[in-house]
This record gives C-alpha cells, sequence and structure tokens, in this order.
C-alpha cells in the first residue's frame, strides 16, 4: 500500500496521546491505593490529560487530510453497526471528551469522595470518571488497529498481532513521554513511568518482532491465475489498460525499493526499541529531561517510520491486476 | 432476487476498448456528473474509469496467447467494500442486487478500495468522491429508451457481442444458462465475495483429421481405374521433342 501521512501521524499521536492517559491515570490509582505519592491536581492530573488530549487532537487535525470531503466527516459516525473505521470515528471524540471532563475536575477541583474505606483509601469522583475513559482508550485502540485488521485479504494486517501492535507501540510511547512529563513536574512518580515505559517498549519488541517474521512467510493466497481465472504458469501483463496509471497505481504501491524497506526497517526497529530503552534508562538514572526527551523523540520518530513500514509492507490483491506499474 | 450482473467472454474479447469509451461517454455525461481527467492530451494522461480493458500474455514464446480482460466492479453478491464504508455511502441494492456509492454522502476516505480486492473502485480526484460501475443504473430502467437498448452502455458498444447483461438469480436469464453451459467462472474466489459479474474461458475450437480421413476410402474414381496421371517430375513432351 502507499503510505499516507496523515494516517501514519493520526495512528502514531493518538497512540501517544491514549498512552499519556493511560500513564496519568495509572499515577491516579496507584497513588488512591497509596503505592505512590499523590501528586497535584493541576500541574500534574489536569495538564498531564490535558497534554494527553492535546495529542488526540492533533490527531484528529492530522486525519483531515486523508479525507477527499472533510467538511462531511461528521456522516462518518453513522455505521458503527458495521464498520471499523465509523467506530473509530465516534471513540476519539468521545475519549476526547472523557479526557477533557477529567483533566477540569483535576484543574477546578470538581472532585467528591464517592467512599472511603476502613483503611482510609477513598475512591473519588475523578476516578471512576478516569475509568471509563480508561475503557474508551483501550475501545479506541481496538477500533484503530481493527480498521486494519479486518481486512481479511490484506494478509500482512489480518491477524489479532496488529491489535496487540498497535496497543503496545502507543502506550508504550505514552508512558516514555510519561517519564519525560513526570520529570519536570512529579519527579518521585519517574521510576514508575520510566520502567513501565521499557516493560511495555520490551513487550512491543516481541509482538512486533512476531508480525514481522510472520509477514515475511506470508503465502498470498491470491495469485494472477486465481485473479483472471487463468490455468498456467506462465501470465504476464501485458498492458493494465491505461497509460499514465490510476488511483489503482497510486493508492496501493509504495514505488520504493526493497533496499530502501529495509533501510525503514531496521531504522524503526532500532529508533522504537533499544535506542528509547537505553535513553530512558539513563534519563532515570540522570533525572535529566533532555535525556529523556530524546528517548521520546526516537520513539516518535521510530513509530512514524514503523507506521510507514506497516503500510508499505501490505501488498494488496489488486496489485496483481496492475503489476507494469 | 434478482442480481443483475455482466458476462464477459474472454474467448470473443478482441481488446477493443468500445466498452471503456462507450463507459467513459456514457457515465461523463450522465446525472451524476463528469469522471474527472487530467492531462488528457498530455505527457502521463489520467482519470477516472469504471471500466478497463487489461491484455495478458499466456505462456512462453512461441506457444503464446493473448487473452484481452475488461475489468470493472464485480457487483459481489457479499461485497466486502459496502460493511467497511463509515457513511452508508456505499451500499448494495435490494431490488437488483447492484452496488452503488451515493456521492452525495461520500467523504472520499477510501476505505472502501482497501476492502475491494479486485481494484474496482477509483476516486475522483477531482470531486474527491469514490466513484465505480453503476451497471448504468440510469440507463436500464430509462422508459424512454426503446427496450432493447435499456443495456449498460459497454454491453451495446461491443463490436463482437463479448458482453451479456441480465439477471444472474434467475437460472433461465441468458447469463445464467451461458454461464452453466459455457463453463462461466468469478475472479478470486477464495475470498468469498461471491462476484456476480462472470467470465467465459477461452474455449479453442479443434479440428481432428486423422491420415485415413485425408484419402477417401469409398471414392468411386478409385473404382473406375482411372489411370493415374504421370509423375510430376517425368520428363514432358516438350522436354524430349525439339519442333
Ligand atoms: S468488485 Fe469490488 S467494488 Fe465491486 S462489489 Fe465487489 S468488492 Fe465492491
Ligand atoms: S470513500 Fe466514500 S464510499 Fe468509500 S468508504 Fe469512504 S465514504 Fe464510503
Amino acid at each position: 500500500m502507499h503510505p499516507a501521512f496523515s494516517v501514519i501521524f493520526l495512528t502514531t499521536l493518538i497512540g501517544a496521546g491514549q498512552g499519556l492517559f493511560l500513564a496519568i491515570f495509572t499515577g491516579q490509582s496507584y497513588s488512591a491505593v497509596r503505592l505512590v505519592a499523590t501528586q497535584d491536581s493541576t500541574s500534574f492530573y489536569g495538564l498531564g490529560a490535558l497534554l494527553a488530549l492535546l495529542f488526540l487532537v492533533a490527531g484528529l487535525f492530522a486525519s483531515f487530510f486523508h479525507l477527499g470531503r472533510p467538511e462531511r466527516a461528521w456522516r462518518a459516525a453513522s455505521m458503527w453497526r458495521t464498520s471499523w473505521l465509523s467506530r473509530e470515528v465516534i471513540m476519539l471524540p468521545a475519549l476526547m471528551g472523557l479526557i477533557f471532563i477529567y483533566s477540569m475536575m483535576h484543574f477546578f477541583g470538581w472532585d467528591t469522595v464517592l467512599f472511603t474505606s476502613k483503611e482510609g483509601t477513598t475512591l473519588q469522583l475523578s476516578l471512576v470518571v478516569g475509568t471509563v475513559a480508561v475503557i474508551a482508550t483501550f475501545l479506541l485502540f481496538i477500533c484503530t488497529a481493527m480498521i486494519y485488521a479486518s481486512i481479511k485479504f490484506l494478509q500482512e494486517w489480518a491477524c489479532a498481532l496488529t491489535v496487540v501492535n498497535y496497543l503496545l507501540l502507543g502506550t508504550a510511547s505514552g508512558f516514555t513521554l510519561a517519564t519525560l512529563f513526570a520529570n519536570s513536574t512529579a519527579p518521585d512518580l519517574v521510576p514508575l513511568y520510566g520502567s513501565w515505559a521499557i516493560i511495555i517498549t520490551a513487550a512491543a519488541f516481541v509482538t512486533r518482532g512476531a508480525s514481522l517474521i510472520r509477514n515475511a512467510r506470508i503465502k498470498s493466497k491470491s495469485t494472477i491465475q486465481t485473479a483472471i481465472g487463468i490455468r498456467h504458469t506462465h501470465i504476464q501483463q501485458k498492458s493494465m489498460g491505461m497509460q499514465g496509471g490510476s488511483m489503482n497505481t497510486r493508492d496501493f504501491f509504495h514505488h520504493k525499493t526493497a533496499a530502501f524497506m529495509q533501510v525503514i526497517k531496521w531504522t524503526f526497529l532500532v529508533l522504537v526499541f533499544p535506542l528509547p530503552i537505553i535513553l530512558l534508562w539513563i534519563g532515570m538514572e540522570s533525572n535529566s529531561s533532555g535525556i529523556l526527551l530524546g528517548a521520546f523523540i526516537s520513539q516518535y520518530l521510530g513509530l512514524i517510520a514503523e507506521r510507514w513500514f506497516f503500510f508499505a509492507q501490505a501488498n494488496h490483491p489488486q496489485n496483481l491486476y496492475y503489476q507494469t506499474t | 432476487m434478482t442480481q443483475l450482473a455482466l458476462v464477459i467472454d474472454l474467448n470473443v474479447c478482441v481488446g477493443c476498448h468500445a466498452c471503456v469509451t462507450s463507459c467513459k461517454e456514457w457515465n461523463t455525461s450522465g446525472p451524476a456528473g463528469y469522471m474527472t481527467d487530467e492531462n488528457p492530451y498530455g505527457k502521463d494522461p489520467t482519470g477516472t474509469f469504471f471500466n478497463r480493458v487489461q491484455t495478458y500474455e499466456i505462456g512462453e514464446f512461441p506457444h503464446t496467447e493473448t487473452v484481452h480482460f475488461p475489468k470493472s466492479c464485480l457487483h459481489c453478491e457479499e461485497p466486502p467494500c459496502v460493511p467497511v464504508c463509515p457513511t452508508g455511502a456505499s451500499y448494495k441494492r435490494e431490488e437488483d442486487g447492484i452496488v452503488l456509492v451515493d456521492y452525495d454522502k461520500c467523504i472520499g476516505c477510501r476505505y472502501c478500495t482497501w476492502a475491494c480486492p479486485y481494484g474496482a473502485r477509483e476516486i475522483d480526484e477531482d470531486q474527491k468522491v469514490m466513484k465505480k460501475c453503476t451497471l448504468c443504473v440510469d440507463r436500464i430502467y430509462d422508459q424512454s429508451l426503446p427496450e432493447a437498448e435499456r443495456k449498460p452502455a459497454c454491453v451495446l458498444a461491443c463490436p463482437t457481442s463479448a458482453r451479456l447483461f441480465g439477471d444472474v438469480q434467475d437460472p433461465e436469464s441468458e447469463v445464467s444458462v451461458t454461464i452453466r453451459e459455457q463453463g462461466g467462472y468469478q475472479l478470486m474466489p477464495e475470498w468469498g465475495t461471491k462476484p456476480s459479474n462472470h467470465y467465459l474461458p477461452r474455449r479453442k475450437t479443434r479440428m481432428h483429421i486423422h491420415e485415413d480421413e485425408l484419402q477417401r476410402a469409398d471414392n468411386p474414381l478409385n473404382k473406375e481405374q482411372r489411370g493415374p496421371s504421370a509423375p510430376v517430375d517425368a520428363p514432358t513432351l516438350d522436354d524430349s521433342t525439339s519442333w
């Protein structure tokens, strides 16, 4: 497929935003059961959630560039019964709304204690809203990934690993970002976020690696023989029925060399996984925001390459009809 | 149930592109608006078409054969392009099984092109909405046309009658009988899309003549024992006589 940068930015930005929100909420829920210290509502929970919201807004903004008719985008919410894209279109604003409410609750202190246990742990309203938002976050990850995984003849995508990868890669970048954020606003949370970021990044390395191995061995179900229904081992296309190309030759091919693909693959394998893990480690030891920023930038740039590769690697069966591009 | 569809005979198609041009002509002048062309007279002409004729070479020289292969939306009975559309712009009509795009609802997200394994959908780069074959839905029901002309433009244009049009759900229709009797098949059956359009395979017409058929065994001339003429390389009178 031809990788569209609007979709690359959409998926990587909302992934990081979702991950950051999960991290902020993890901080608050750990503090509710007194595993970590409670942070300042405004400067940490409120601001952190707002930062996550900013990533989601940026992602949504990028997505509009993918549409031919953005002014009709609202219509895309109508077919949620059958279309994962429609479900994503509903979940993204829903999550944005929930995170906005969550952050406002912290900013303006609209919070009450709903329940206090004998040991003195409290259940706050913001935790309930946060839990709903966490569920929405996971649903959004599933919707985004299922847009790709649900197309069965794009065999590189049609796999549960696609969903797992979107979930883990987004969460990993969000936790890396949370480590950076905490380093300046809540230093006692840095070890929590940093270690989770490392663990999730390592887990994502395993699952993304698994999908690379799987995709390298894929045997495509469609062949030129089934495409035109002629049984012969030697079939060659002589004409595509056009001279200057069409959408079929532009949208479905990356037009890059195999060597370029290899470079992108190794670039993302280095930038997304080992480099951020090392930088996170050093950053946590030295409490250096600069190094943690490096970790996030490396991982985010790597994810752009990763998403580019994800799209480029998928080989659509329609390409069988367009072999002389 | 009705399912309108085309049956395309690869044995007959000569690759003349008459269906392509008549399709473009009819549909670009249709009520749904023009079909964009970019650089029509320039170096890299490109544009939106509902129908393309491709050419394949089967086999290796000298044992090759050329197959011309017209391709348009197959109006699948289980169209994977329809459920993925987030706006409902893509839909399949109950009454005749035609798969259509509502150009007023389409947001041009291109998701349906990913979901069509045949590459049958093309976005209109100017109007930014998805387009595809409509089976000339604006012509096949037009009561102002004579009945014989209520067919898709491509079917009418084909000079070799390689394209048939009809209801593939009606077992007695011309298309169903042809599919049954002449080995009509579907493209990429492996994805369960159940394309409604069918293709008829190349069929070789061969004559088998055996050696003994070259000589007529009961030739009455043999009975009459007409003397054989002299072998052609034997000297003739001209060779041996000087006048
Ligand atoms: S050929 Fe493609 S566009 Fe046409 S109905 Fe089938 S899946 Fe949809
Ligand atoms: S491009 Fe149009 S028809 Fe296709 S899925 Fe998007 S909205 Fe539906």
